[in-house]
């Protein structure tokens, strides 16, 4: 097991320059994501065009590299998906990092990065956290812990 | 120990770490292929052999439920649960072990105070003050029993080192103050709480003192009567013992007036559908099969640190904090949160640009335990504007060489985050 496996350097970059860190001013899907456990803390903003496709997505907050940067990556991924696109991809998501699917790199792209959680159980949460928030804000919102 | 006893134990002392790490079975394993650093003791503390055997033999030889049968393995079971009660009472100068109830743990023996003397007690008007540095077992049955008896909660708040001000305790502790209630040590930041001066103010108020002395049994010698408390919390975990077991000192004639708090076997004398006679104290408050493993091993706790050069060990694990703040502090970017005075062996650090989470992996990856979160201390996060802390703490198990490490994996972690 190396440190670098987690910490890669696309980790290191959207932990460091997150993306589409911001608010969305309403109407928009929101939903607040909770880790108790260490403190972390995060907003997902999520606005859905009339043809069904996610138009604009984006958080804040505060938590560790590796919440933040799975956020900021989300972001990225998230923006123009149908909702059963993004749906989907939660699910592969989800799959990947509690280590159920194989990262599919050329499926994922930079969000395979993330596969290297599964190494470190105590931090798979700070990865999945935003992706369940992202979740909810697509649904009704509301809040969403980790505990 | 006394506070003239921990400022003479500054000079380093003659105490040998190898020969008590050696007591240590746990201390002695690779993590993620590095020797373990165990810094982590202020969260639960390792256990000796003597605590391990103890139990085991007990489970192995001796194991019978007590107070009941006439059987051997009762009375065995029944010797060896009473006679660490004993230990206990001795070991804190209790005037009567009718003052030591047996609980799971620290947060049990408060809520026991809040649910039984404070519900008996409380009502409008009256005020609880407990401090800005508590942890939530030491907020949270306050917090309940004011919704449940129109109670009010107070706080005296503390100051950018890490020390409850003074003055404003003054102000906040007063006429309508019932109870006192605070930690001898504190948790997150390691600071020695004045318990004498904070004592003396509730005392002029009229109030009792409640200690959560969670943190206080692991760093120091504990009298219960010259600390003139009224009642004193503590977990066996936090003192080398096992966990799901812990005691709540108060003073007999308070116990003895307080209502039963749990009902069930063992707290009863007689029961009948018309009326049931409660038990004597302690045992009034120990409602149910108790968990007698974890007396025993608490029992076998107090014989470890009897035998300790407890002295010397307080020396040692003091010259172990100013070591470590000495290293830690030469770290850039690293910000140590609480820097009172007098502290026990703890050191809650940030580290610029690097979240405790992450400080956290990293170095459990160098296999050092270190704690990371708000330590059950939200408050204390919030007044420092942080959402966490990473926090080294030590126990006289450790070593300079383990700190070294700490600071050298810290290095690494501003390399990772650069």
């Amino acid at each position: 097991m190396d440190l670098a496996d987690l910490y890669r350097d696309v980790i290191i970059d959207h932990n460091r320059n997150p993306r589409n860190f911001r608010k969305i001013p309403p109407p928009c899907g929101h939903a607040e994501g909770l880790n108790p456990l260490c403190g972390d803390k995060l907003q997902v903003y999520l606005r859905v065009g009339a043809d069904d496709r996610i138009e604009d997505v984006s958080f804040e907050g505060s938590g560790c590299a590796i919440s933040v940067a799975s956020a900021s990556l989300m972001t990225e991924a998230l923006r123009g998906l149908e909702r059963a696109e993004a749906e989907a991809l939660f699910e592969r998501i989800h799959g990947m990092l509690t280590g159920r699917e194989e990262p599919d790199a050329a499926a994922l792209g930079k969000l395979a990065s993330l596969a290297g959680v599964r190494e470190y159980p105590s931090r798979v949460k700070c990865a999945s956290l935003c992706w369940h928030t992202a979740h909810s804000a697509l649904d009704e919102g509301g809040t969403v812990s980790t505990e | 120990m006394s506070e003239a006893t921990l400022q003479a134990a500054n000079v380093a002392s003659g105490f040998e770490v190898e020969a008590v790490r050696a007591d240590f079975p746990i201390l002695h394993q690779q993590v993620h292929g590095k020797p373990l650093a165990y810094l982590d003791s202020a969260a639960s503390a390792q256990r000796p052999a003597q605590v391990i055997d103890a139990m085991a033999n007990y489970d192995r030889h001796d194991h019978a439920n007590v107070h009941r049968g006439v059987h051997a393995l009762s009375q065995r079971a029944t010797e060896a649960f009473e006679g660490a009660r004993e230990k206990l009472r001795r070991y804190i100068n209790a005037a009567s072990t009718r003052e030591i109830i047996f609980t799971r743990g620290t947060t049990e023996a408060i809520n026991l105070v809040a649910q039984s003397w404070g519900r008996a007690n409380l009502g409008d008007g009256d005020e609880i003050v407990v401090t800005q540095m508590e942890h939530h077992a030491n907020i949270v049955p306050w917090q309940m029993l004011c919704e449940q008896t129109g109670a009010a909660l107070k706080v005296i708040p503390m100051t950018e080192s890490g020390e409850l001000d003074l003055d404003a305790a003054r102000a906040v502790i007063g006429a309508r103050t019932r109870l006192l209630a605070f930690g001898h040590v504190s948790n997150a930041l390691g600071t020695i709480n004045p318990v004498a001066e904070l004592t003396a103010l509730a005392r002029s108020a009229g109030a009792l003192v409640l200690l959560d002395g969670a943190q206080g049994m692991p760093h120091m010698r504990v009298d219960v009567e010259a600390l003139d408390c009224d009642f004193y919390a503590f977990s066996g975990h936090k003192m080398f013992g096992p966990t799901g077991i812990g005691v709540l000192w108060g003073r007999e004639a308070l116990l003895k007036a307080m209502p039963p708090w749990q009902g069930g076997g063992d707290m009863i004398l007689a029961v009948s559908f018309e009326k049931t006679t409660y038990n004597e104290l302690p045992w009034k408050f120990e409602a149910g099969t108790p968990n007698i493993a974890g007396v025993v091993g608490l029992g076998a706790a107090v014989d470890y640190l009897e035998a300790l050069d407890f002295a010397g060990a307080a020396a040692w694990e003091h010259s172990l904090l100013e070591y470590g703040t000495a290293r830690l502090a030469e770290i850039d970017g690293l910000r140590i949160i609480g820097t009172a005075p007098r502290k026990a062996a703890v050191i809650s650090f940030t580290l610029e640009g690097v979240h405790p989470h992450d400080i956290g992996t990293i170095v459990d990856h160098a296999g050092i335990a270190i704690r990371t979160g708000h330590h059950c201390a939200m408050p204390v996060m919030d007044y420092y504007g942080v959402p966490a802390t990473a926090r080294a703490s030590f126990a006289f198990y450790n070593t300079r060489e383990e700190i070294d490490r700490l600071a050298e994996a810290l290095r690494e972690a501003r390399e990772v985050f650069a």
